[in-house]
């Protein structure tokens, strides 16, 4: 491709607009391997390392620090520990002052950073710190929530209480009732690229960090709040990260501190790179839960009360396990009306690491608190779970009915979850395949199939209002080549290739004359981190805005020197139609520029509709919903409990799609994240509170091989955003994670089976073959002695 | 005591002097040969991230010590394209979404190079996927990766074939 061919004046549509499929911008660096991460990035000359220093217990007072053999260990230059701090310890992201960059006067879990090595080299870092000598008096330690009391026991912070109707009441006068618990387990996120900062010093107060982060906003915020600087003289910086998830919205804050303490105290540019056990040890994941449940429902399988209490292990620190929480109970009803709810969280305090956003946020774990009740209703009434769903979902779209308030009392306008289930079931053929597995089942002793079709809602908006704003910057140079940029950053989701082809679009001109740039805090300031699927919709909008205000002035000039009326200066592929002539984008912004007019400007967005009150439990929260569905279907061996997903079919509904490709791709992905978060991803602690999964080797994540062996993934064509999105578009980052539960159910579809589907599996996750051999053995005894 | 050892790296006869000899050939490559495609993603064998080509065979050069491999041929992800032009592999990732945030990308295309040069996946994406399964995408590109490697193994043969005749 010839960079500087002139544009196509005659073009009937631009290349690269909305709507269409545009590959990765960075596509060719990646398979070329010149894209740059900050671990690439050249180091100035004089760089040193950090190797960490991390609490060998759990919990404990630290009675002694002794440092002096690490100072004079070779290569050491300084060793940094919280006396070090020049502003506060703290890297709290929720202002509760409980995250400490290095740890004071007491430890509070296993792997908690207490001092950082700064050393010429990473090797000489990392050697040197196995050399401190350190006493505790270790204190008991809580490393598990399941026997916690969700009522009593210590919480990092308040937690959130939904109620609508009087859900006792409808239970205790229910025809059936079901009380039970249910265990979920957490992740690690296990971005390919580990946490990595480098801070390069600069003048004054001033400094520069190339940080790993989906926030770069708050890494700058809380940068220095660290050194005790203003936050004008912090710049964060990042062009993109190898993965995510979550794992770096709040996770990356630390490193980046460290590296910024050292790079100013010593005047020198300073890397710090996690290992990849360190980082496992020391940085948060998705919360595990414990998920009390009682449900009350009729014959049929009407749901008529639910009441739920969702306990989620926040760890050490409150981090953003309030807002996680809230997320769970905003989804505890799934795609379902329930008549009468009360559901409560409890961010229960444990010493391990701090647990953290992680794609979803709570969400998933609250719909499969709901899929599991439907489980219970279907196997109480002795129907397939399908219809128990069907029967439940929230009123469609446009029906006149009162089957569409959520717990929080927002209405739910925008329903399509029985289009979308009925063009699943129909396509994945559910019915057919359903009698298929039944006679397989009863010719096979050993094998047996499971299958499951389970929906998907997902809210889009942060629960915090103030989020929900995005900024902007857009150039036109000169010669009519256009630079972007907006708050959001690149994770491998393509937001920044969304982002330009809605740039693109507004001004008319192919997507390769909008150059797309580092996310950085000195362009846009006070943005939000890339996090709740808002990434495109925020940020898009933004640009959008910067885009309209130039397009603005060129046609107000256009109009003026052309003496036409405005509206008869339109903007056509690559050229501007002026009256009845034409001139080129290019030549017009030349002319522009000649006269003055100013081609810059800073867009600016803020999600209408929104709003919430925490207190009352009541709100607006979401500006809109996506929805999807997922069916799956599972052999298990029954005498190891092993298992092989079989197929995979999803519809998935993402709106009129900025670019399909780039969203089946985040369909795909988080799909084979939300399986393996339920299935193979443990997470194990040892009674001392240390994780024993600190590596691939013992923590399974999905392999090429883990994947359905059909897989089958398609977006709905028909769907548009309810509500006025970037070109009627729908996020897609999170929403897709959850169709995993699909492999949950149909692998307790299996398991169910060896008890002729009497009796309901109760399957926790992750559904390990051990989970999975277990609940085998339990359901043919129960079924034997009844 | 300084060690030297001679490799070709992509197709470059190099000495270089080993300053610790415990320096892993990824290290060696990233920190002080400057080719930083070649990825760390785990520095224990166990995510695929670093794989490159010794001697034509795939290896995890983040568990190779440059010091056992005087005199070695190593291809990595930088020595592929011949000028502008992609080998079919890179070419195949683009072409089928391969990746997202492309940090298991040089690994996975390395991998797939020695994959078929290997000679024995055959045309069965299970079989595929099986051998591939040293190399973890976080991201799970794996739909994307799976079809690109089916078809530059196609391409290549028949490139072979034209070769041949
Ligand atoms: S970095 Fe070598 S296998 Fe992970
Ligand atoms: S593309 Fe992100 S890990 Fe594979």
């Amino acid at each position: 491709m010839n960079k500087h061919a002139s544009p196509n004046l005659k073009a009937a549509k631009i290349a690269g607009g909305v709507h269409t499929d545009q590959r990765h911008d960075s596509a060719h660096k990646h398979v070329a391997g010149t894209a740059v991460y900050i671990d690439d990035m050249p180091e100035p000359a004089g760089t040193l390392h950090v190797g960490i220093g991390l609490s060998s217990v759990a919990h404990g007072k630290l009675k002694s620090v002794d440092l002096s053999a690490v100072r004079s260990a070779p290569g050491v230059v300084d060793v940094l520990t919280h006396a070090d701090v020049p502003g506060e310890n703290d890297v709290s992201p929720s202002g509760m002052h409980d995250d400490p960059v290095f740890a004071e006067g007491k430890v509070q879990f296993h792997g908690q950073p207490i001092f950082a090595v700064i050393a010429e080299t990473r090797e000489q870092g990392r050697s040197a710190a196995r050399l401190a000598k350190i006493e505790y008096e270790e204190l008991p330690g809580i490393f598990d929530i399941w026997n916690l009391d969700p009522e009593k026991d210590k919480q990092v912070t308040t937690p959130l209480t939904l109620t609508r109707g009087d859900a006792a009441a409808a239970i205790a006068a229910a025809p059936h009732r079901i009380k039970n618990r249910m265990k979920l387990g957490g992740q690690d996120h296990f971005y390919l690229e580990g946490q990595v900062s480098l801070a390069i010093p600069g003048e004054d107060d001033e400094v520069i960090v190339y940080c790993s982060t989906q926030g770069p906003s708050e890494t700058q915020h809380l940068v220095a709040h660290v050194l005790g600087v203003p936050s004008h003289a912090v710049t964060v910086e990042v062009r993109r990260m190898g993965g995510g998830f979550g794992g770096k919205e709040t996770q990356a804050n630390q490193c980046a501190a460290i590296a910024a303490i050292a790079a100013k105290k010593h005047g020198r540019a300073v890397k710090i790179r996690l290992d990849r056990d360190e980082d496992m040890t020391a940085t948060g994941k998705r919360h595990d839960f414990a998920i009390d449940y009682e449900v009350g429902f009729d014959d049929e399988g009407n749901i008529l009360g639910v009441d739920f209490m969702f306990a989620l292990n926040a760890g050490f620190s409150a981090d953003l396990s309030g807002p996680v929480g809230d997320r769970a109970l905003f989804h505890c009803d799934n795609a379902y009306f329930y008549p009468h709810v009360h559901a409560k969280s409890a961010p229960l305090y444990t010493n391990t690491v701090s647990n953290t956003a992680f794609r979803g946020f709570g969400g998933p774990q609250g719909m499969v608190g709901a899929e599991r009740v439907i489980d219970e209703v279907a196997f109480a009434v002795g129907k397939d779970p399908l219809e128990i769903r069907k029967l439940n979902f929230y009123d469609p779209m446009g029906a006149e009915g009162e089957r569409n308030v959520t717990p929080y009392h927002q209405k739910v306008e925008d329903n399509i979850i029985h289009r979308i289930v009925a063009e699943l079931a129909e396509s994945a053929d559910y019915a057919g395949r359903r009698r298929t597995i039944d006679a397989f089942n009863a010719n096979s002793r050993f094998i047996k199939r499971g299958m499951a079709l389970t929906p998907v809602k997902f809210g889009i908006s942060f629960t915090k209002t103030e989020s929900n704003q995005a900024g902007a910057l857009v150039h036109v140079y000169n010669d009519g080549s256009v630079h972007m940029n907006h708050g959001g950053t690149e994770m491998g989701q393509g937001l920044h290739l969304k982002v330009a082809q809605v740039v693109a679009e507004e001004f008319q001109i192919d997507l390769d004359r909008v150059k797309i740039t580092a996310t950085t805090t000195a362009k846009v300031p006070n943005t939000a981190p890339t996090a709740a699927s808002s990434g495109a919709d925020l940020n898009g909008m933004a640009a959008q805005d910067a885009a309209r205000q130039i397009r603005k002035r060129l046609t107000d000039f256009a109009a003026e020197k052309y003496q036409v009326p405005t509206d008869q200066v339109v903007f056509l592929p690559n050229r501007v139609r002026i009256g009845n002539q034409e001139i080129g984008f290019n030549e017009l912004v030349k002319q522009a520029y000649l006269n003055r007019i100013q081609l810059s400007a800073a867009g600016f967005y803020k999600t209408p509709k929104i709003h919430w009150d925490r207190a009352k439990g009541r709100g607006h929260a979401f500006y809109y919903y996506a929805y999807g569905a997922a069916c799956s279907e599972v052999s298990i061996d029954t005498l190891t409990g092993e298992y092989v997903v079989e197929r995979t079919d999803i519809l998935h509904d993402t709106g009129r799609s900025l670019n399909r490709a780039i969203d089946i791709g985040q369909v795909e992905g988080g799909f084979i994240q939300g399986m393996g978060w339920l299935t193979t991803e443990e997470l194990v602690w040892d009674d001392k509170g240390r994780l024993r999964t600190h590596a691939p080797s013992t923590y399974k994540i999905p392999l090429a091989s883990d994947r359905p062996k059909i897989f089958n993934v398609a977006l709905t064509d028909w769907s548009q955003a309810y509500e006025p999105t970037i070109h009627r578009s729908k996020a897609v980052g999170e929403p897709p994670l959850p169709h995993g539960m699909s492999v949950l159910h149909a692998l307790s579809d299996a398991v169910a089976s060896v008890a002729d589907h009497k009796i309901c599996p109760r399957l926790d996750a992750p559904a390990t073959p051990e989970r999975v051999l277990m609940a085998v053995e339990r359901l043919k005894a129960e079924a034997a002695g009844k | 005591m300084s060690l030297s050892i001679g490799l070709t790296i992509n197709g470059q006869p190099r000495t270089v002097a080993l300053d610790d000899p415990r320096v892993t050939l990824l290290d060696l490559l990233r920190e002080r040969l400057d080719l930083t495609g070649t990825k760390k993603g785990c520095d224990r064998g166990q995510c695929g991230a670093c794989t490159v080509l010794v001697d034509g065979r795939r290896i995890n050069s983040c568990l190779a010590l440059a010091a056992s491999l005087d005199g070695a041929t190593v291809t990595t992800i930088e020595g592929l394209a011949d000028g502008e032009a992609l080998h079919p592999v890179q070419a195949a990732f683009i072409e089928h979404d391969g990746f997202q945030c492309g940090f298991c990308t040089p690994g996975q295309i390395m991998s797939a190079i020695g994959l078929i040069a290997e000679g024995h996946a055959g045309d069965d994406p299970e079989r595929i996927r099986e051998l591939m399964s040293g190399n973890i995408c976080r991201c799970g590109a794996y739909q994307g990766i799976t079809e690109a490697v089916l078809e530059a193994q196609k391409t290549l043969a028949e490139r072979n074939r034209r070769d041949a005749a």
